[in-house]
């Protein structure tokens, strides 16, 4: 499989803070990737460097090939890097179909393709953003991105402070984008088993390095690191 | 693999930006009103039209402060850059009025993309400063130009044709309010399509965060160039419409007390739903004109006072007001913001 993200060797941070030092990753077409590890470890880091929203402090990150590294935060968008932001940045004075259409472009995903993947979207199109619920907003931030018609999207903890049922709503969501319509993302979770099941692959990061990588099947199978890294039982995993 | 059914390629977006927003029964009322004002009140359309003008110039503002976020201390530069403009064209080309609101739109349109791009960098102290400083710079040059602007003297001998070869520019200023009000009408309505699509949309993502607007795929300095080059067409039609109207113009019209002006009115009658500068304008003038009747030395004292209470008061009431009074008669969401 081609790849549509490579990321090398990508040192950043905040000021004059190291936050991430020589990660490398690469994502394939239609690979949905874990991106794991304790809190502070540099997950949103990642991402938020591959969005350009960090200071660059060495490496390459690649789209498609293309070298995006110098690009600004829309150009990488524009590009095809569709950002799901951890704290879901919602534009709360526009409605919900405001906030979709404000950056639709041309393609598969369009907002009648959201409203599917969403239908409780289009129940509240009319609402602003700051009259909906968590996981509404999850669920907007969401279909923001997939309006982009991204070649891949970057979900930044996307079940955080959600309710149990709603989880399981967005996980739907997220498994039938990954699995069904075979977009490339790379997911950040601090709770592994949600997100194992869903992945192709997976890797932890530990203090800004990436310290495991491989498939997700064999990460649930590796008690140990999942131990080591996470704080994780293997039991927990499985179920 | 199971496929998520779609729509043709942005269909959806093309028919939004089509769809028309509809207009609720306060905003019909809104222009019932002022249509009627030109029967019923034949006596006031001088005032009126120094009205409508301030309004348009205000709804300049609005774009940009209301939907953008960018505040300006300038908006004098682009209205008196079209102010002189339509004067020199009426002078030296023709007197066709139109043609030379056009002109007077091109002209601030111009300098305003011109001067656009000093705005990307910098948050609002530093817009305030730049805006202040281009229209302080043009002042100036407009004084030493005096060959080509008549200096402090102003610019004379402007004549202004028949609106359509039919409809001549009266003492009384009724031709004049007719066709401010007209103008005002057109422009207000463009505005309205403007900030219900895609696009007026994308500007409040980027008054709302812009740095998350553009991580998510808003094109942030493209819109300020575009909304800023926009909102100075529609301060050079207004100083164009100025220019008409009046006849003549001094330096006043590139001042710093005109951009004031124009901010202190939409601040009255409250930016992000276009509305507010025509509502601000018309309290405002109303106010001055009352109390310049009242204590003619002191009126600016007064207007001073009622600002700074009305500020503190609460100067989103009159936005708030319209748009439930909008919200309730529509039986949704209100207004045109």
């Amino acid at each position: 499989m081609s790849e549509i993200l490579t990321i090398e060797n990508l040192s950043a941070g905040y000021g004059r803070a190291i936050a991430l030092n020589g990660v490398s990753l690469k994502v394939a077409q239609g690979e949905a990737m874990a991106l794991l590890g304790r809190n502070g470890v540099g997950k949103t880091t990642t991402l938020n460097s591959v969005m350009g929203l960090t200071r660059h402090m060495g490496g390459r990150v690649l789209l498609e090939g293309r070298d995006v590294t110098r690009l600004t935060p829309e150009a990488r968008a524009w590009a095809g890097i569709g950002w799901v932001p951890q704290e879901r940045g919602i534009f709360r004075s526009l409605t919900v179909e405001e906030n979709i259409t404000c950056v639709a472009t041309p393609g598969r995903w369009t907002l009648d393709a959201v409203y599917g993947m969403f239908p409780r979207l289009r129940e509240r199109r009319g609402n602003f953003g700051n009259q909906l619920s968590g996981g509404e907003q999850q669920m907007l931030s969401i279909a923001r991105a997939l309006v982009l018609n991204p070649k891949i999207l970057l979900l930044d903890e996307p079940t955080e402070g959600l309710a149990p049922i709603i989880v399981e709503e967005l996980l739907g969501a997220i498994r039938r984008i990954v699995r069904d319509e075979g977009m490339a993302a790379i997911i950040v979770e601090q709770h592994a088993r949600k997100i194992l099941k869903i992945t192709d692959t997976a890797v932890i990061l530990d203090r800004g390095t990436v310290v495991w990588s491989g498939t997700s099947p064999a990460l649930m199978a590796d008690a140990e690191a999942l131990a080591t890294h996470l704080g994780v039982g293997h039991h927990r995993v499985a179920g | 693999m199971a496929k998520t059914d779609m729509t043709p390629n942005g269909a959806k977006v093309v028919k939004i930006m089509r769809r028309p927003v509809r207009w609720s029964l306060a905003e019909i009322a809104f222009w019932l009103l002022a249509v009627a004002s030109v029967f019923l009140l034949p006596g006031q359309h001088l005032i009126l039209t120094e009205i409508a003008g301030l309004a348009i110039l205000a709804l300049s503002l609005d774009l940009i402060l209301g939907y953008a976020g960018v505040v300006s201390l300038g908006q004098a530069a682009m209205y008196g850059v079209g102010a002189y403009a339509a004067g020199l064209y009426a002078i030296h080309v023709t007197g066709e009025p139109l043609s030379g609101l056009l002109v007077g739109a091109a002209a601030g349109a111009v300098i305003a993309f011109a001067t656009s791009f000093l705005l990307l960098r910098g948050a609002d102290l530093t817009r305030l400063m730049v805006t202040l400083g281009v229209a302080a710079v043009l002042f100036e040059v407009a004084n030493k130009a005096a060959w080509l602007t008549g200096g402090a003297d102003g610019l004379q001998g402007i004549w202004i044709d028949p609106i359509l070869g039919l409809f001549d520019f009266d003492l009384e200023g009724h031709t004049g309010y007719v066709y401010s009000l007209t103008v005002l009408f057109v422009l207000f309505v463009i505005a309205r399509l403007v900030v219900n699509s895609p696009f007026g949309y994308s500007l409040k993502a980027v008054r709302d965060n812009p740095l998350r607007a553009s991580a998510v795929g808003v094109p942030v300095n493209a819109r300020l160039v575009a909304v800023y080059t926009l909102s100075g067409a529609y301060a050079g039609i207004a100083g164009a419409l100025f220019t008409q109207t009046q006849q003549f113009i001094s330096l006043d019209v590139l001042s710093f007390q005109k951009s004031a002006d124009g901010l202190m009115v939409l601040t009255i009658g409250g930016p992000g739903y276009l509305y507010g500068g025509m509502i601000g304008a018309l309290a405002y003038k109303l106010i001055q004109d009352a109390l310049s009747g009242f204590t003619p030395q002191y009126w600016q004292f007064w207007v001073g006072l009622l600002l700074v209470i009305f500020v503190l008061v609460g100067r989103d009431r009159p936005r708030q007001f319209v748009i439930d009074v909008m919200a309730r008669l529509r039986g949704g969401k209100g207004g045109a913001q």
